[in-house]
């Protein structure tokens, strides 16, 4: 591990004159804050900051809902937001993608600023024996392209990166129009949330739109994604304790036997959290005849490129969107 | 091991940052230490403080052997840093027992002989205390799901469920009674 100072500042003001950045491998400042992703990346030498400024005590830790919907400060913990009775009851669609990710150890330890930030498993990245990795060493190559790729993107890929985006909180929360308050040197900003992460293009070492200092402070989702009925199915290579190999997370709005609003997104497949607004139209009107949910399912496919092992994901997408709404479309 | 700091790989580094004056409450009791900003909060336990029930399995979070409980919450200390566990009320499986009196769920792992070679065990008793606290322990099929953060290598998870679920009805009886 490389060496580093500590910094263990007292208020955010304190924090955000350090300058750290989050998800870019040359920042020489950087955030940790439930350290479950951090801590790994240091000790594996892929990120090798100077100095680390711990985000511990700073950030709101509060989970409220309101009449504007529901807010979540940074420093809330998967567990416990996972856990939390107005969540599960208005937003379950965020528990469930919570309660099926990581391990019960990982989620008391993890926050959700963190969460929405950790970087991507791509195991080129994660191992600096490999030499070419864009979004490590910008310039030095992809290695995915042509090496192992089953795990990677088929969706927002560039010929520099096909690395996805890990998260499974985040699938659930751009379906759900979620958005970050970030909060800098120059003052508060509000992002949707599928802006945050930028697409890998001739640049995947810049992740985010984050400036220097900026932190999330919070999660907001909009009420008018609460009491939805919903669905996240995650398609995994064991029952349990595994990143995705395809997941989708659904909310639908139905009136008798027919959709009358979609939200669709899916993670394991996308260079950041990928919402499907072609296939939700065609969702919006219909019933739920196999045959009409499938062919909606297709529009999925437009845009994808498979890149040899990880070809099979743009079927098995398709085929966990129909599944996702058929089961959030029985729910009571 | 993979995520040990080797003495001559840190000075190979660069020399150290200057080392930290941190204060840990492990089991009741307070132990003030020096310690390089990098040391993990597994790395303090084992290496600093000599309580080496807690396991090093992988060092990055995936295996469970480390788990300790900290303000009564199973978390893996290969993930935590030792400085930012300061003022937290921490609990290792030395912590366990009252005096020659073993925890319930520490006799019924012997019980059901849920173990072969023992490497993951600390950490599965950990977290199936936690697990049975939680109120997570209700069936054969909850216990496996959340248990699924600790690994065992020897596939004794037939057992580990049995002693969870022995371990979860002596408290939930005694919680009656
Ligand atoms: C064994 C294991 C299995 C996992 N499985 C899954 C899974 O199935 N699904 C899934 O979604 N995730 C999974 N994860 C990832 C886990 O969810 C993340 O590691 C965790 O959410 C990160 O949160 P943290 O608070 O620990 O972040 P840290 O590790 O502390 O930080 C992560 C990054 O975010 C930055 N950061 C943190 N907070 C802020 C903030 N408020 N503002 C700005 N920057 C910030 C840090 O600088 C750092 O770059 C797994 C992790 C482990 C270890
Ligand atoms: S896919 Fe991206 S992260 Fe993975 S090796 Fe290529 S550039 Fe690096
Ligand atoms: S040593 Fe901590 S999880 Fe493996
Ligand atoms: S008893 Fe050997 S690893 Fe579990």
């Amino acid at each position: 591990m490389h060496p580093f100072v500590l910094e263990r500042p007292r208020d955010l003001s304190a924090v955000l004159a350090l300058g750290a950045q989050a998800g870019r491998n040359d920042a020489p400042v950087e955030y940790i804050a439930g350290g479950t992703d951090m801590v790994q990346l240091l000790q594996e030498n892929v990120r090798r900051p100077d100095r680390l400024v711990s985000l511990a005590g700073v950030l709101d830790d509060g989970i409220e809902i309101g009449p504007q919907g529901l807010r979540l400060g940074a420093a809330a913990t998967m567990a416990e937001v996972a856990a939390h009775q107005a969540v599960i009851e208005q937003f379950p669609l965020i528990s469930q993608a919570l309660l099926n990710s990581a391990s019960p150890q990982v989620r008391n330890q993890a926050t959700m600023g963190g969460n929405l930030l950790q970087r991507t498993r791509c195991p080129y990245f994660r191992d600096v024996g490999y030499e070419a990795c864009n979004k490590r060493v910008p310039g030095s190559g992809c290695a995915a392209l042509d090496g192992e790729n089953r795990w990677h993107a088929v969706l927002g890929t560039s010929d520099d990166c096909i690395a996805v985006h890990p998260s499974d909180l985040a699938v659930a929360l751009v379906a759900l129009d979620a958005s970050v308050e970030l909060r800098g040197a120059g003052g508060d900003r509000s992002v949707p949330l599928s802006d945050l992460h930028r697409l890998p293009r001739d640049t995947p070492h810049l992740e985010t739109v984050l400036e220097p200092g900026e932190v999330i402070t919070a999660i907001t989702v909009p009420a008018n994604a609460a009491g939805l009925r919903s669905h996240y199915l995650k398609v995994r290579d064991r029952a349990s304790f595994e990143f995705a190999v395809v997941s989708a997370a659904v909310a639908i709005e139905t009136d008798g036997g027919r959709i009358r609003q979609a939200r669709v997104a899916l993670g394991g497949v996308g260079t950041k959290p990928w919402r499907l607004s072609n296939v939700e139209t065609a969702l919006a009107g219909a019933n739920f005849e196999p045959a009409v949910l499938r062919q909606a399912a297709a529009l999925a496919a437009d845009g994808t490129r498979g890149r040899g092992h990880n070809g099979f994901k743009i079927e098995l997408m398709q085929r966990a969107i129909v599944r996702a709404v058929e089961i959030a479309g029985a729910r009571a | 091991m993979s995520g040990a700091i080797s003495p001559a790989l840190a000075q190979a580094a660069g020399a150290a940052t200057a080392p930290l004056d941190v204060s840990l409450r492990i089991n009741g009791t307070e132990h003030r230490l020096s310690l390089d900003p990098r040391t993990t909060l597994l790395d303090a336990l084992r290496e600093h403080l000599h309580l080496t029930g807690s396991k090093k399995g992988c060092g990055l979070g995936q295996c469970g052997a480390c788990t300790v409980l900290m303000d009564g919450m199973r978390v893996k200390a290969c993930l935590s840093l030792a400085a930012l566990a300061q003022g937290r009320e921490i609990k290792t499986i030395e912590g366990l027992a009252q005096g020659d009196e073993l925890h319930p769920l520490q006799a019924s792992f012997i019980e059901r002989d849920a173990f072969q070679c023992g490497y993951c065990t600390s950490g599965q008793i950990m977290a199936g205390v936690a697990c049975i606290s939680e109120g997570h322990a209700g069936s054969p099929q909850e216990i496996r799901e959340w248990m699924s953060g600790n690994l065992c290598r020897c596939g004794a998870y037939d057992h580990i469920v049995a002693a969870i679920q022995d371990a979860a009805a002596v408290s939930s009886s005694k919680q009656e009674g």
